[in-house]
């Protein structure tokens, strides 16, 4: 969408500044922006329950969700090293969602935070390993 | 030397966006279940929770230097080689600074999602 919409509104000169203001009220550009910041707030809400090696890899399904977009809306050819690194990328998140989303840390770092306290407990009763012992964080 | 410029752009760039992440990530735990505390206490006990955390800043900033780094290095670089190296450097990096600043536990099928994804990524950014 942003790149879309600043295509339209032209190159973008340093004395000429005003054509950013411009830019910005160019409707796909004002689409994109907001679609950003939805983007960078469902990111943050993920953080605040996952781990970020769990989450970065989930956000690296919006390069395949870009691939397919260009595929079938915009009719661009997608040769075959391109169908390998979607599959390589999906095979990738399909590893991690197996996982648990979340490092379980005995001693949580915020005791005195009761909402946080109460997630904790349901997580760790979700997961099934309430008062894991420090052994199981070992390695694999 | 061209070489150098570019590549030594990369890893400014990859440098700042896991500085970033890593901040972002470690404010958003000492803010809390987002969802958990919206269900309690509303959106805007989020949001001043957010407002109120120096790391969110921290984050912030060190993600738009990153932003600002990645045009830099594409000014020095091709778009085909900056774009990708330093996106999948990036899921490598942050996997390692995760483990050792987030204490994670990075086992074995993270470290083989995240070397999958930065393969992916390069064939599909490539």
């Amino acid at each position: 969408m942003l790149s879309h919409g600043m295509k339209q509104a032209g190159n973008i000169s340093i004395h000429h500044l005003q054509g950013v203001i411009l830019a910005v009220l160019n409707p796909w550009v004002a689409i994109g922006i907001l679609l950003l910041l939805a983007f960078f707030a469902s990111y943050m809400n993920a953080l605040s329950w996952a781990d970020l090696t769990y989450v970065l890899p989930a956000t690296s399904l919006g390069y395949v969700l870009l691939a397919l977009v260009a595929k079938f809306a915009l009719h661009e050819q997608i040769s075959m090293l391109r169908w390998l690194g979607i599959a390589l990328i999906s095979g990738g998140v399909g590893f991690v969602a197996g996982g648990p989303a979340l490092t379980a840390h005995p001693h949580d770092e915020h005791p005195k935070d009761p909402l946080l306290e109460k997630s904790a407990r349901s997580f760790d009763r979700a997961q099934g390993k309430g008062g894991a012992p420090t052994g199981a964080e070992a390695e694999l | 030397m061209s070489h150098l410029y570019t590549w030594s752009g990369i890893l400014i760039v990859v440098f700042f966006s896991v500085v970033g992440d890593n901040l972002m990530s470690r404010a958003m735990k000492q803010v809390g279940d987002v969802h958990a505390i919206v269900k309690h206490s509303g959106v805007w006990t989020v949001v001043g929770r957010v407002l109120s955390n120096s790391n969110f800043f921290l984050a912030v900033s060190a993600m738009a230097v990153a932003f600002f780094s990645l045009l830099f290095a594409l000014s020095w670089g091709d778009v085909s080689l900056v774009a990708p190296a330093a996106a999948s450097l990036t899921f490598i990096a942050n996997a390692f600074a995760a483990k050792i600043f987030l204490h994670e536990r990075v086992d074995r099928r993270r470290w083989i999602a995240a070397v999958l994804v930065a393969a992916g990524v390069v064939l599909l950014a490539g």
